[in-house]
């Protein structure tokens, strides 16, 4: 996924396995990011996302997408989009369609 | 920038660089750890190379110092280099500005050593670390024209590796086959993912920060610092007025003038020049 987001022409953070909502927040703020791309195998998304966009609330990163990919069931979908995150990219999505939408729905911001 | 100018000068400026694969990351989280227990801040500015084909990049310095994310006298910035002339954005620079105006006691730049990266890194800092690793068909890394002139110290890490003995001993031939200088760079073997050795390259960067110090070298620097600094930015502007005067609806005569051989690329080019500084101000 890395791999196909920088052939896209964006610049990618990748902070490794097992990262605490406050450490996704940390790093979101210190780097300005525009998109936070969480992947979950765990099944715990339902007790993470809400802790992360607790803390992302906290940091005031109101602006940024966030999408997440992974093994979320369909029947959590509409919650967890409910939380904030703006798509659900299942196992099996082509990545394509994923680079697609974060590139169309990426924040403008000032700048480069 | 100009208030926050000011504020800047006190930071000690660190740049590690070289080859992919020698540790500078895990090098640069276990200075971080040092230095966090004396008590000083540090800022990290972790520059990893823009695709030139695609403009994007993976910034993966990061992943190496996630121990820091509930400590806030660490700061870890990870950039790109976007495709500057000489590798290193200017962003780098404004970056260095902002956490030595922020107040941060050191700050370490860290840069992959592809192209001329090195010796631009050595620019933007006080202090040159230069990294090697034994099995990367070693002396000829450091032979890359004008690289081992650049670094204040050397380290060898992962010196628990085979070839680590032959790298110090040709790292050590090469300095003493180079130019004279007042400063020998130190050559230390590090193990930087136990920490080994990591107190002396410590106290070598101290050493080195009193002697540039005493000596005036950190003043000679900051004063060709700023010139260079100032020439890029300057050439960048000039740069981006010449693309504004090229992309302009004036341009269209010209480049019908070109096409019927009644102007030649040289005038035009002057004529663009002169347009170009006359909107300039």
């Amino acid at each position: 996924m890395v791999r196909a987001l920088r052939d896209a022409g964006m610049e990618v953070i990748y902070t490794g396995l097992f990262q605490t909502p406050e450490m996704i927040a940390r790093a979101a703020i210190d780097e300005d990011v525009d998109v936070i791309g969480l992947s979950i195998l765990s099944g715990a998304h339902m007790s993470l996302f809400p802790k992360i966009f607790e803390e992302l609330g906290r940091a005031g990163l109101d602006d940024v997408l966030v999408v997440a990919g992974g093994t979320i069931p369909n029947a959590d979908v509409q919650q967890v989009k409910d939380l904030g995150v703006a798509e659900v990219f299942g196992p099996g999505t082509p990545m394509e369609t994923a680079v697609r939408f974060i590139r169309e729905h990426a924040p403008e911001r000032g700048g480069e | 920038m100009a208030e926050l100018y000011r504020e800047t000068g006190n930071a000690f400026i660190i740049g590690i660089t070289g080859p992919p694969g020698a540790g500078k990351s895990t090098l640069t989280n276990a200075l971080v750890r040092a230095y966090r227990t004396q008590g000083k801040t540090v800022g990290v500015v972790a520059v990893d190379p823009s695709s030139s084909l695609t403009g994007g990049a993976t910034l993966g310095d990061r992943i190496r110092m996630l121990e820091n994310f509930d400590d806030s006298g660490v700061y870890i910035r990870s950039m790109a280099t976007r495709g500057e002339m000489g590798g290193l954005s200017i962003a780098v620079g404004g970056a260095v500005h902002l956490l030595d105006a922020f107040g941060f006691n050191t700050i370490i730049v860290e840069t992959v050593g592809v192209g001329q990266d090195e010796v631009d890194v050595a620019e933007l800092v006080d202090t040159t670390v230069l990294l090697q690793v034994p099995g990367l068909g070693d002396s000829i890394q450091a032979i890359k024209a004008g690289v081992l002139e650049i670094a204040d110290i050397l380290v060898v890490n992962k010196a628990d590796q085979a070839g680590a003995n032959e790298l110090v001993r040709d790292l050590r031939n090469m300095l003493r086959l180079g130019e004279k200088r007042d400063w020998v760079p130190p050559i230390i073997e590090t193990i930087a993912s136990t920490d080994s050795n990591i107190d002396t390259l410590i106290n070598a960067l101290e050493v080195h920060s009193i002697y540039s110090g005493e000596s005036g070298l950190r003043r000679r620097r900051r004063l060709q610092r700023v010139r260079a600094e100032v020439a890029r930015i300057a050439r960048r502007q000039i740069g981006d007025a010449v693309c504004r005067e090229m992309a302009s609806a004036e341009m269209v005569d010209l480049l019908v003038r070109l096409e019927s051989r009644q102007a030649d690329p040289l005038s035009v080019a002057s004529e663009v020049a002169r347009r170009s500084a006359a909107h300039m101000v």
